[in-house]
């Protein structure tokens, strides 16, 4: 120590910064509420009060002739909601978002599963950069380029015939539901397409969960008898939960929402989301567009509810 | 006597790095075994290859007589006490300490039952709803215990079990270790650092450094007739006196090691060694002082007696020991 100070407190700093790290260190708060104040402002008002004022418009309803808003409380819409055509959207649209996070699940479980454990060093970039690359590239270019692919003279069906595999391609497509014309008007191209578009959401959670494992529960759960599959099953998956169920909160309700996808690759068949772009575009029919969000809504809530029911969140 | 486990010229290798270099050692039935060195000495691998965490490079491990290389670890009769117990957080203590035999299909009242009676074998009875993080350390550490032991073990494995607990409450966890060992017969492998933990609690120990044993044997042999230099040092930290200083006593031996508490601060009486230099340093240990003094350039500690009086820094004394104390070694 070179500089001795005369007195045990140091002067006061004169600079205005220096004055105002002073009163932010003896008034906690005050900073607390200076950081998180606009922020939470702009959630509050701007985000949470446009989706409640959304929700008020579902409880109007439209004149049928004049195709005014009626602001009248009214359960009207939520009867048209439930009418078959739009039950049948609905069904649609939470089928596919199940099954696109079953099996994004699926695949993205081993993928985490080797980044967690075993990749290190210039592997471990690698992987983050081949998780994220898809996220850098337009989301529409992304599509587009499925469409080619899957398209009845894609590289898909190139590759299908050079394998001498046609014949499956052909029985797939004459599925029913499933089927069409090529993949990329079937529920089969939607499909192929939510998955990978969604597929980091799933990845990154999935991957930042087993790395929260440690390695020596692996082998306790070894040590005391639990073959690889029981470990899986007893440890390791129940560890792992909280990731998947933010993964899939993700893919299920980006899928929940989409209407980008569905309408350039697909049946011509509506999801939720081309409804909800519908309604309250082309057809100017506000208060059915802000019943369709609610559903997702409902649905997203119904599901974290289970899940929390379920022990998801346990061991977070 | 059943061999419990035994090391055929084992070595384990990681890349260049030979973390257990050709290892040769038979443990008994029954036996509290201590493996003692400091980190990085090959320890904690040679537990893990007992464990079936780690498969030996060279050479070949039996257990009760049968081959353990290829055999994974859930399907030894050999179970883990982990050095930061590894208890699954997001189990009751009950279904950690039931685990084991959840695994292997025994039915759900048997299990909570023996769960409940293993935990009251380690004083924790009534803990079993409770979740990891709710206990402290030192009840972890019994959890972990019980949770090994439950499988009834053919060998269990120790990693610095005791290593976490503060001084007290380990010195009161050897004391269970040991009565618990001797009342269930069951063969216990116990690897630590500490060298009073091994001597204490051990019937025989290997001491390690660098791969390899060092020394194995009970542990009055190893602590007063240390084979090397770094067993001497490791061990209780004796006295390793030059060949300079050996030769002027008159031994033929090119080293010999020196108990601090062989020695004494006063002029020889018939028939002891003695040697004269100069107090370097002092320091008050409660029961003794641990006073070092300069004899020709190398260094001796003597542990005397607190009653006794301390001369001062610089003062000259004279050092006694009698000859049988005097222990010769190998080279280096």
């Amino acid at each position: 120590m070179t500089v001795v100070a005369e007195s045990l407190v140091l002067p006061e700093r004169r600079s205005t910064a220096g004055r105002l790290s002073d009163f932010f260190w003896r008034h906690p708060r005050v900073l607390l509420t200076v950081l998180l104040g606009p922020p939470l402002l702009w959630l509050g008002i701007v985000y949470l009060g446009s989706l409640f004022a959304l929700l008020l418009q579902s409880f109007f309803s439209i004149d049928e002739f004049s195709g005014l808003i009626n602001y009248e409380f009214t359960l009207a819409t939520y009867r048209q909601l439930l009418s078959e055509a739009n039950l049948d959207i609905i069904l649609r649209t939470v089928a596919m978002a199940a099954l696109v996070t079953l099996v994004s699940a699926f695949i993205a479980f081993p993928i985490a599963y080797y980044a967690a454990r075993y990749a290190r060093g210039k592997w471990k970039a690698l992987f983050y950069l081949a998780v994220m690359l898809p996220l850098w590239s337009s989301y529409l270019v992304k599509v587009y380029a499925w469409k080619l692919i899957l398209a009845k003279e894609g590289i898909l069906t190139w590759v299908f015939e050079k394998l001498n595999l046609i014949w499956l391609l052909d029985a797939w497509l004459a599925l029913p539901i499933v089927g069409g014309n090529s993949l990329s008007v079937s529920y089969t191209g939607t499909f192929i397409v939510f998955v990978y578009v969604w597929m980091p959401f799933m990845i990154l959670p999935v991957q930042a969960a087993l790395e929260r494992v440690p390695a020596n529960l692996i082998e306790a759960s070894s040590d005391l008898g639990g073959t690889p599959a029981q470990t899986f099953r007893h440890v390791l998956f129940p560890l792992a939960l909280p990731g998947i169920v933010a993964g899939s909160i993700f893919t299920f309700s980006l899928t929940l929402g989409d209407y980008i996808i569905p309408q350039i690759i697909g049946s011509s068949r509506l999801f939720i989301g081309q409804a909800v772009y519908a309604q309250q575009g082309t057809a100017g029919n506000i208060p059915l567009a802000a019943a369709f969000t609610v559903v997702p809504i409902v649905i997203m809530g119904a599901y974290l509810w289970m899940a929390k029911r379920m022990g998801a969140f346990d061991a977070l | 006597m059943t061999t419990a486990v035994l090391f055929d010229n084992v070595s384990r290798h990681f890349g260049a790095v030979r973390a257990v270099d050709r290892v040769n050692l038979s443990i008994t039935e029954g036996e509290f075994f201590a493996m003692l060195g400091p980190s990085g000495s090959g320890k904690t691998t040679c537990l893990r290859l007992m464990a079936g965490f780690e498969q030996p490079s060279a050479g070949h491990i039996e257990i009760f007589g049968e081959t353990a290389e290829g055999v994974p670890p859930y399907r030894r009769s050999v179970n883990t006490v982990f050095q930061d117990y590894a208890l699954f957080p997001h189990l009751s203590i009950l279904d950690n300490v039931a685990y084991g035999l959840m695994v292997k299909g025994i039915g759900r009242e048997e299990r909570r039952k023996a769960a409940g009676d293993a935990l009251a074998m380690v004083k924790l009875p009534g803990y079993g709803a409770r979740r990891p993080g709710q206990l402290s350390g030192g009840q972890r550490q019994r959890v972990a215990l019980a949770r090994a032991l439950v499988n009834k073990p053919k060998v269990l494995l120790l990693d610095e079990p005791l290593g976490a607990l503060d001084l007290k409450l380990r010195e009161q966890m050897q004391e269970e270790l040991k009565s618990l060992q001797k009342s269930l017969g069951i063969t216990f492998v116990f690897v630590t650092h500490d060298q009073g933990e091994a001597l204490s609690m051990a019937d025989r120990i290997a001491v390690f450094n660098e791969g390899r044993i060092q020394q194995l044997g009970r542990p009055e042999d190893v602590y007063n007739r240390p084979k090397t230099r770094f067993v001497a040092d490791f061990v209780g930290s004796s006295n390793v006196l030059s060949s300079k200083l050996c030769q002027k006593l008159g031994l033929t031996a090119s080293y010999a090691s020196l108990r601090p508490e062989a020695v004494a601060i006063a002029p020889a009486s018939d028939g002891a060694l003695s040697l004269s230099g100069t107090v370097a340093g002092r320091s008050f240990l409660g029961a003794t002082n641990r006073i070092v003094v300069d004899v020709e350039g190398s260094r001796i500690a003597v542990a005397s007696p607190a009653a006794q009086a301390v001369p001062e820094i610089g003062s000259p004394v004279t050092l006694s020991f009698a000859t049988r104390d005097l222990h010769p070694m190998e080279d280096a």
